[in-house]
């Protein structure tokens, strides 16, 4: 686009050069495929170890959260995008929507790396449409020294001892919000039912008053400062506490927890779903999925890479060992559809709330 | 209509044309929005409806606009009670030293806002510097609980747009001639009584300028709530990024933006009032082509 514009052009030329970029979708260049994921959820170096083995040029794009990706998505309807990393009730949204491509399972000889648990979820028995990336669950992440006992319940959190009262953290993303408060009464964590998500919004409101903060990214950060003493946390995100600090641990409370899965997936309107199919491939490989776990210090759903992994990690990290027999156990997290609207309102009243 | 309407300079185009591209379109974009469903996977549903703007009024959201204009306001009022003698004292510094003195008044701002804000995370925090300052000077109970209150998200926005203000209030300041203060002295005004009546009601415009400023970025402020305030308090700008990212609810999303858009527009008319004015009241220094 830029080439084109010499200085002997008119003014007016830089504002025609940003309408035309706006009019320009993703700008796919020479790339053989377009990648979009969240920044550092890969290796690094991904383009570089894929190209040396397949010979394709990837262009790699960052989303910093599903529904920014998804706004892309729905608008071009999935074109310039190749393959998408996104959570598993997004990537059940889009194939509602007819966006995504099927998985070729013959191109990706390398699913068989995954655990029969992670090819057999409920929103995708046989993994059809999204190959999982990462998955884990969300619990209590806290200071054994400055905590007594375990807190292996979600009224831990939520109605906390005198002690941790205005030391303890919640996430803010609805879904994970709304969760521990429907769990702390046995609802479910997709739960459609007004009474229950009312039920659960009263419950979260008088948990707010012994909240320090909600917080989504640093919350792990408080625990080693000792700001906080006890945070709700996803698993992986609590092992960059306990990296710094070997007293924090992770519980998931008896109540029960949720199963979040990022999955992969393919864009039907790419233009390079083989090449997609061959990057999954890679992907899966045993070797380049466990750098996620080794880095990310997430559980990656696949038996070979998680066999592969230094049983020091596990040691240090003991929610890394977690099975896939008891995420599995835990309830999926699925799109919400219809009651989307009402986890909303319900979480806009908590944080409004005084 | 503006003359620079009629009759536009050509030399203005790049600039008008880049203000009607991605101002003026996206605020449009914005309003026809309002008037649609949403889709339930988020985006616009093309079925016009009202709904999203009675919605504004439910009392849920209208006490989110209440405490965000709350918080708007104190910081507003706060900012203005800074700014006033800083920009005071500078128009009072010689005149060399002025430009210096601006400089540091306005140096925070040129650092990112994130640092800023974080900065007082690092200040604030339980385990922050004032508390370690506190117990290092012999402070034994509780530490202080100061981040995450009302009072931190009031702090950060004073102090983010702090230099605004100043400058607005000094440029009033400096455009006011000396004599005027005098002759209300040589007429037997006291110095209290010279700076109710004659310095203050002249400079008010910049006053207004300045307040109107900190209180528009105020209210739809969404970062500093968010980190100062540890999400705790939802303002209306928290409310409108929360619509469009996570509810996925463009429509209403629009609707509390227009809202927000409207009240600025009156603040700024209330404001350009004023400064009219006060341009009345002041002597005809020189006349201006018009």
């Amino acid at each position: 686009m830029t080439q084109r514009i010499t200085p002997s052009l008119p003014p007016l030329a830089p504002a025609l050069a940003a309408i035309a970029l706006i009019a320009t979708a993703p700008a796919t260049l020479a790339a053989d495929l377009v990648i979009s994921n969240w920044d550092g959820y890969m290796a690094p170096d991904i383009a570089e170890t894929f190209k040396a083995a397949t010979g394709l040029e990837v262009e790699i794009v960052n989303h910093a959260t599903n529904e920014e990706i998804m706004g892309k998505l729905m608008a071009s309807q999935g074109a310039g995008y190749d393959v998408v990393f996104v959570s598993s009730p997004f990537a059940e949204i889009l194939n509602k929507q007819g966006l995504l491509a099927p998985i070729d399972h013959a191109a990706v000889p390398n699913i068989a790396n995954l655990y029969p648990e992670a090819a057999a979820l409920a929103y995708d028995p046989g993994a059809t449409f999204a190959v999982p990336y990462a998955w884990g669950t969300t619990g209590l992440c806290y200071r054994s020294d400055l905590v007594e006992g375990t807190p292996d319940s979600w009224s831990a959190l939520l109605q906390p001892a005198d002690a941790l009262k205005g030391k303890v953290t919640m996430l803010a993303t609805d879904r994970w919000l709304m969760a521990a408060g429907l769990l702390a009464q046995g609802s479910s964590v997709n739960e459609a039912d007004q009474a229950k998500i009312d039920a659960a919004r009263d419950l979260l409101i008088e948990a707010k008053k012994s909240l320090l903060a909600y917080d989504d990214t640093t919350f792990y950060a408080k625990l080693v400062s000792g700001e906080a003493s006890l945070v709700h946390a996803w698993d992986g995100w609590c092992n960059y506490g306990i990296a710094e600090n070997a007293d924090i641990r992770f519980a998931v409370p008896k109540e029960g927890s949720d199963l979040w899965v990022d999955t992969m997936v393919v864009m039907a309107n790419g233009e390079n779903r083989e090449n997609a199919m061959k990057f999954l491939n890679f992907i899966l490989d045993a070797g380049n999925h466990a750098w996620a776990a080794q880095n990310i210090l997430y559980k990656v759903p696949n038996k070979a890479a998680m066999e592969s992994l230094d049983p020091a990690l596990l040691e240090q990290f003991p929610n890394m060992a977690i099975t896939p027999a008891e995420l599995a156990g835990y309830e999926l997290m699925r799109d919400l559809g219809d009651a989307q609207p009402a986890f909303s309102r319900a979480v806009s009243e908590i944080k409004a709330a005084n | 209509m503006p003359a620079f309407l009629r009759r536009p300079d050509p030399r203005a185009l790049p600039a008008l044309l880049w203000l009607v591209l991605f101002m003026v379109v996206p605020c449009l974009l914005l309003f026809a929005y309002a008037f649609f469903e949403r889709g339930t996977w988020g985006g616009i549903v093309y079925t016009f409806t009202l709904g999203n703007f009675a919605r504004v009024f439910d009392p849920l959201y209208a006490g989110v606009f209440l405490t965000s204009a709350r918080i708007a306001a104190t910081a507003t009022a706060i900012a203005l009670l800074i700014a006033y003698p800083a920009a005071y004292a500078i128009s009072r510094a010689p005149r060399r030293r002025q430009p210096i003195l601006l400089f540091f008044a306005v140096l925070p701002f040129w650092s990112n806002y994130l640092i800023r804000t974080y900065a007082w995370i690092v200040l604030l925090n339980r385990e922050g510097l004032i508390n370690s300052l506190l117990t290092s000077a012999g402070y034994t109970g509780e530490p202080l609980s100061m981040l995450y209150t009302e009072g931190a998200v009031i702090v950060g926005l004073v102090y983010n747009y702090l230099p605004f203000v100043i400058l607005a209030i000094y440029s009033s300041l400096s455009r006011l001639d000396p004599q005027l203060a005098e002759a209300s002295r040589d007429l037997g005004a006291g110095p209290v009584r010279t700076f109710l009546r004659v310095t203050l009601p002249m400079t008010l415009p910049g006053v207004a300028a300045g307040g109107v400023f900190i209180f528009v970025l105020s209210i739809g402020n969404f970062v500093t709530p968010a980190l100062l305030g540890g999400g705790r308090f939802q303002m209306i700008g928290n409310l409108v990024y929360d619509q469009f990212l996570t509810a996925n609810d463009w429509p209403f999303g629009a609707a509390l933006g227009m809202i927000l858009i409207l009240l600025m527009l009156l603040l700024l008319t209330i404001q350009a009032r004023l400064t009219d004015r006060a341009a009345g009241t002041r002597p005809p220094a020189r006349e201006e082509a018009a």
